[in-house]
């Protein structure tokens, strides 16, 4: 990772006896793109506040290329932030609003015309410049606004749910907009959402918050892949949640005994685990159906329950134990049969794609 | 619910206001106007009462006094309103109630004492007067009422909550997320304050100079009270025809300018800013 521009240091806030964010130590990277996952009330909008300069942390220390800036209010940081309520200026045109941070700047006429138009032109709003927030879509306010936000040139960019607002298939046109941007100009964002799949397709590394905690932070593929919690697991993708009794440990794999229902052998993560209760996860999409099979730790017989087609996949329901049952994703490729309700069938698993939790 | 029922539903929950409102209101000012076209000799049909007010320097001075007076008492109490208006729109529920109490108390004492209680502060040997007296700051009294500016002082007194309201509604209605977005932007108080905050008041800032200057058009005891015979008004001209000369065509071609006036000056903010504005 290149050199740090914003760290965090044990920073925690605390409303009364409320604790909103809990000790919190964070890293971003000059030019990165990190985001701050987790349910509402999770802790991420008030870190970002606190990064922001609108409130001040209880404790903990908050440095920019090293040097504090707790004490600095939020006008001297020199950040942009788009809000998910755009917060553009009812009563200015679209030049006006991205030419109000140059014109704070003392900027001259003609260097603030140029800049704005650049602006624009970066996140292809040009021609627009005449009109009233009110007059344009959510998704013409939205460009506005991180042209307002870009056009000064802040060392770091904030977002706070910035595309929650827009529909769907609108977000996804953003999103992929979002990340080109980001990736020319370079630069260091760091992004608030509790919106999974918006985090796994922009971030160069996530951090997931739960609580006021900082439950993990990396990669998207590293958290996917080793969530340390369950609820990184249930919270970032699918999961399917096992209870069991972990039977024993042998060249690192741990059998499992389910609670009344098969057994799993599984790619160890847990030293001395035998003889103790565990929760095991399995994504849907790593879960293999199968018409025939032999009986084995990974291979359990199974019923077809429930039976969604979406398009690109098909989302199975398939019952293992009169309590189990368990979902699958499959994708669809044009040719295959779907399985029916009521159907018979073998459900096939790999020992390294179960997690074992404690 | 159907359109035509829901028709039915508005005509019954406004009726009674209308059926008022025709009573006591749009008939007599049917019998105003039609007093005020009667002021020819003998009662004859037409417009000289209106030609007689019109035509008369006295009464058009009476006129521009009362626009001024209107004027400068509509300027005084926005000044006034506006900071008032500023720390009602950021104080916390508790303190905003109190302060309300205090903006609002005015209204519910009568007029009439309020202009006495003035009478006692501001006349040559009142409260005022003796206090910087007292306080050798001035030798000779102030000459504080019998004249426009005791007239100003008392009306922009009882005004006043009408400029607050507005001016507070319109400021309590900026997204403070605009302020957020400024500050990030780099703009300190006096930035935000000049680019955010006072564009995006002015609309209820204008609507709180409409609803004091057309109210102080038509004021009547306050001027009678504390401007004495020497600051005629509108109002009293009308009075005057009414009690002692019993002229009542001229006064009610007086009033209908008065109306006429009050409505033109509706009708344009109405126009360039919207009515609802006012009470937003």
């Amino acid at each position: 990772m290149s050199r740090s521009l914003v760290t965090l240091v044990g920073v925690s806030k605390a409303y009364g006896r409320t604790v909103a964010v809990n000790n919190v130590s964070l890293d971003v990277g000059e030019g990165e793109f990190v985001t701050l996952l987790g349910p509402s009330g999770s802790g991420k909008t008030t870190t970002l506040m606190l990064i922001a300069g609108f409130e001040r942390p209880t404790i903990g220390e908050i440095l920019v290329r090293g040097e504090s800036v707790v004490a600095r209010p939020p006008e001297k940081r020199d950040i942009g932030m788009v809000f998910q309520s755009y917060a553009l200026f009812p009563h200015m045109t679209v030049f006006e609003n991205v030419a109000f941070p140059l014109r704070t700047r003392r900027l001259a006429g003609p260097e603030v015309a140029r800049r704005v138009d650049e602006a624009l032109d970066a996140v292809r709003m040009p021609g627009l410049d005449g009109r009233y927030p009110r007059q344009l879509s959510g998704g013409q306010q939205q460009r506005v606004a991180l042209a307002r936000a870009l056009v000064y040139r802040p060392s770091l960019l904030l977002m706070d749910e910035p595309l929650g607002a827009l529909d769907k298939k609108l977000r996804e046109e953003m999103q992929s907009e979002l990340k080109t941007l980001q990736r020319e100009l370079g630069i260091t964002t760091l992004y608030v959402t509790h919106d999974q799949q918006e985090a796994l397709a922009l971030s160069d590394r996530i951090a997931i918050m739960n609580g006021g905690d900082l439950v993990q932070v990396g990669s998207p593929l590293a958290l996917y892949e080793h969530p340390a919690t369950e609820f990184v697991a249930g919270f970032l993708g699918d999961v399917n949640l096992v209870d069991g009794v972990a039977a024993e440990v042998a060249s690192g794999l741990v059998r499992v005994q389910i609670s009344d229902g098969p057994e799993v052998l599984t790619l160890g993560g847990l030293p001395q685990a035998a003889g103790k209760r565990v929760r095991l996860t399995i994504r849907p999409e790593r879960l293999e159906i199968e018409t025939t099979g032999l009986a084995g730790p990974n291979a359990w017989r199974g019923r077809v329950r429930e039976v969604a087609f979406h398009g690109e996949l098909v989302r199975y329901g398939v019952e293992v134990q009169s309590s189990i049952v368990l979902r699958v994703t499959r994708p669809f490729r044009g040719q295959d049969t779907l399985f029916a309700v009521g159907q018979e069938i073998w459900l096939t698993s790999r020992p390294d794609d179960w997690r074992l939790f404690a | 619910m159907r359109p035509r029922s829901s028709w039915g539903q508005a005509l019954v929950l406004v009726g009674p206001a209308l059926i008022l409102l025709l009573a006591v209101y749009l008939y007599p000012l049917a019998r105003l106007l039609a007093l005020s076209l009667t002021g020819g000799a003998d009662g004859a049909v037409g417009l000289a009462a209106y030609r007689r007010f019109l035509e008369s320097t006295v009464y058009l001075g009476v006129l521009l006094r009362t626009f001024r007076i209107s004027l400068v008492v509509t300027a005084v109490c926005l000044v006034a309103a506006y900071p008032v208006s500023y720390v009602l729109s950021r104080v916390g529920a508790v303190t905003l109630r109190t302060i309300m109490v205090f903006v609002l108390l005015p209204l519910w004492t009568s007029i009439l004492v309020r202009s006495y209680a003035w009478m006692v502060l501001l006349q040559a040997n009142g409260v005022l007067n003796n206090l910087l007296r007292r306080l050798h700051l001035i030798d000779e009294p102030l000459r504080l009422m019998y004249n426009e500016t005791g007239v100003i002082i008392g009306m922009a007194q009882v005004l006043l909550p009408f400029a607050i309201l507005p001016v507070y509604a319109s400021l309590r209605n900026i997204d403070p997320r605009l302020h957020t977005a400024a500050r990030i932007m780099g703009a300190g108080p006096w930035r935000r304050f000049w680019a955010v905050t006072l564009p995006l008041s002015l609309p209820g800032v204008a609507a709180a100079g409409l609803l004091v200057f057309v109210q102080a058009l038509g004021f009547f005891i306050i001027p009678a009270l504390l401007g004495g015979s020497r600051v005629i008004t509108l109002a009293m001209v009308i009075e005057t025809q009414v009690v002692d000369l019993l002229d009542w065509s001229l006064a009610s071609a007086v009033a209908m300018v008065l109306l006429v006036v009050t409505v033109v000056l509706v009708v344009g903010f109405d126009r360039l800013l919207g009515l609802d504005k006012v009470w937003v």
